[in-house]
């Protein structure tokens, strides 16, 4: 495998080098040359932002396919808890889950079970007055890109436990295991997913060693065959389900309604996530507790591989939340045993990614950003983008890294037309 | 230490209540460190210290500069303002000590932790202060 790893890919063909993308990227991560996209691999975190702004979708993400189970004696689902928000509130979810079993899984394990149980780990990690504040949530592997990229000093702020698909995964493995004597090789799970951030943590996990999961399938490819099954659906057997408060961690404030935290911050999109950490970083929010930022406007409800509008979802699962069903089998003495099994918290060091440095050697750093802040002043400051670069001082940064020539600059261009004439 | 190393000099222009640029200064400086490829904890150090004295000369002051220099082996933060000066600057150190009005709390300013967070984050801090005549915070945080 190489070094990178991307769900997040342009598909050239499509794309006609608009730049809509390009200004949207929150790390900067997008230049477009000769007329096509570049996506930076090591800048990009897969927060999805150029799937949802690209007006070609030029922008996709790799997702695996329903063939993948082949490989498999015996298939796991794990839909995302984001699923519970793209069918009517009417809709009966015993239906919808039956449906996706009947897609060829042997097994379907939803997701918001998974989120119960790290609401128990999370009650207890609020209390512990040792841990730096505030504790940020680790739900959205977009935002723990985000920090190790942009706010790497908030490292150890984040939850060291995995998120819900990859706990869902142990779990459910390990009870198909269990109950059907199988072993881990025949086994295959698949998360049925909302976004490409978490199609990435399968491929290149934070904070463990390897993901439990054998592929990830996106919602949006699978929902019209989900909701054609669902209509003939013949639930044999009624399947164990998340409580209320565990579906509701798919909207933002979800977590930290679970958790019954107070002094908390929920925040949805990355651009407010970013200007929130950027508060935390200059130690304002010192005194809060919890934060919970997620990538998508809505949650996980706004992925871009769902279906339904994030806001009608969200709604829906607020709605879904009201009704308050506890899951039974869920108790603080099986979370500990899970626990002191290594299922549930991290094991890895989260690293920095210093995607910023201009040069090892710091006095040639220096030199650079001197360049930088010479030819910026040439650039005319308009930040239009034409260039390729999404800024002129970005532009400026590209030429003193390589990347890029001072002519780029469509403006400077057309003057020294205008001069030679 | 060695004159052949170089120097960067960034220098910027604090307005009186003027909140939409205050924190430009805080923001560019982390901005520049990282391309430098500083430690992290350093980077946040002066980040807290730089936004600090910006917030206080928007805040406290009828205007001034923030001027920072970066060596190789450490970094030099000088806040300057043009007035009104403290009047008392063992107090105005205190924790929780603070004269900012009611209008300024409600923008979440006024704790009274501005200047203590400062002295906590730098290795050297030095204010001094005339009254009418302006305030002068220097701070060093070393990269070692
Ligand atoms: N540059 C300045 N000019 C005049 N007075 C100042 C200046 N800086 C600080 N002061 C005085 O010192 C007091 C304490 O400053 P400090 O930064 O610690 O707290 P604050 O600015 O009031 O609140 P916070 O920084 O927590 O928002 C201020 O309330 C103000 O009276
Ligand atoms: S908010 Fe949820 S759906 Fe969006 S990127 Fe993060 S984990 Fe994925
Ligand atoms: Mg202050």
């Amino acid at each position: 495998m190489s070094k990178y790893f991307h769900s997040l890919v342009l598909d050239e063909e499509k794309c006609n080098g608009c730049t809509n993308c390009l200004r949207r990227c929150p790390i900067e991560a997008i230049r477009v040359k000769n007329k096509k996209a570049i996506i930076i691999k090591n800048r990009c975190i897969d927060c999805g932002e150029c799937i949802r702004v690209c007006p070609y979708h030029a922008q996709k993400s790799i997702t695996d396919d329903l063939n993948m189970l082949k490989n498999f004696e015996y298939n796991i689902a794990i839909p995302s808890m984001s699923l519970y928000g793209q069918f009517s509130i009417d809709t009966d979810m015993e239906k919808v889950f039956q449906a996706i079993k009947d897609l060829g899984f042997d097994y379907v394990f939803d997701e918001a079970r998974a989120a119960d149980i790290i609401t128990e780990v999370l009650k207890d990690m609020v209390k512990d007055i040792k841990l730096p504040r505030p504790i940020i949530s680790s739900l959205c592997p977009a935002i723990v890109r985000l920090i190790q990229v942009r706010f790497p000093s908030l490292i150890d702020n984040i939850a060291r436990v995995e998120s819900p698909m990859e706990i869902s995964a142990r779990v459910a493995r390990k009870e198909l295991m269990e109950n059907y004597n199988l072993s881990f090789e025949k086994t295959g799970v698949f998360y049925l997913t909302p976004c490409p951030a978490k199609v990435t943590s399968i491929r290149r996990p934070i904070g463990i060693k390897e993901s439990h999961l054998n592929g990830a399938i996106s919602i949006d490819s699978l929902y019209g065959n989900i909701v054609t099954n669902a209509k003939k659906a013949k639930v044999t057997k009624a399947f164990t389900r998340g409580s209320t408060e565990g579906i509701g961690w798919a909207r933002v404030g979800g977590q930290s309604y679970a958790i019954g935290v107070e002094n908390y911050i929920a925040v949805d999109g990355i651009e407010n996530v970013i200007n929130v950490l950027e508060e935390i970083e200059l130690g304002k929010l010192s005194n809060l507790n919890f934060f919970e930022g997620l990538a998508c406007t809505g949650g996980c409800v706004g992925g871009p591989l769902n279906v339904e509008n994030p806001f009608i979802a969200k709604s829906r699962i607020r709605k879904l939340s009201k009704n308050k069903t506890k899951s039974k089998d869920i108790t603080k003495e099986y979370v500990k045993g899970l626990y002191e099994q290594g299922f549930i918290g991290w094991t890895e060091k989260i690293y920095t990614k210093d995607i910023m440095i201009l040069d090892k050697n710091m006095q040639r750093a220096m030199e650079k950003i001197e360049r930088i802040k010479y030819i910026a002043k040439m650039l005319p400051g308009l930040d239009c983008g034409s260039c390729g670069s999404p800024t002129c001082t970005s532009l400026a940064e590209d030429i003193v890294r390589g990347y890029g020539k001072i002519d780029d600059c469509v403006l400077r261009m057309r003057e020294n037309l205008n001069k030679d004439n | 230490m060695d004159d052949k190393s170089g120097v960067i000099n960034l220098e910027y222009e604090v307005i009186r209540y003027d909140f939409s640029k205050a924190g430009q200064a805080s923001s560019e400086i982390k901005k520049v460190l990282k391309q430098l490829g500083i430690n992290s904890n350093i980077v946040r150090k002066v980040a807290i210290a730089t936004y600090e004295a910006e917030m206080n000369i928007a805040i406290h002051s009828l205007g001034g500069r923030i001027i920072v220099t970066i060596t190789e082996s450490n970094i030099n933060i000088s806040a300057l303002d043009y007035g009104p000066g403290i009047e008392n600057i063992k107090l105005a150190m205190e924790e929780g000590f603070s004269t900012a009005p009611n209008n300024i709390r409600e923008l979440g300013f006024g704790a009274g932790m501005g200047l203590p967070n400062m002295k906590r984050c730098s290795d050297v801090f030095e204010i001094c202060s005339k009254k009418n005549k302006g305030t002068k915070v220097d701070m060093k945080i070393s990269l070692n």
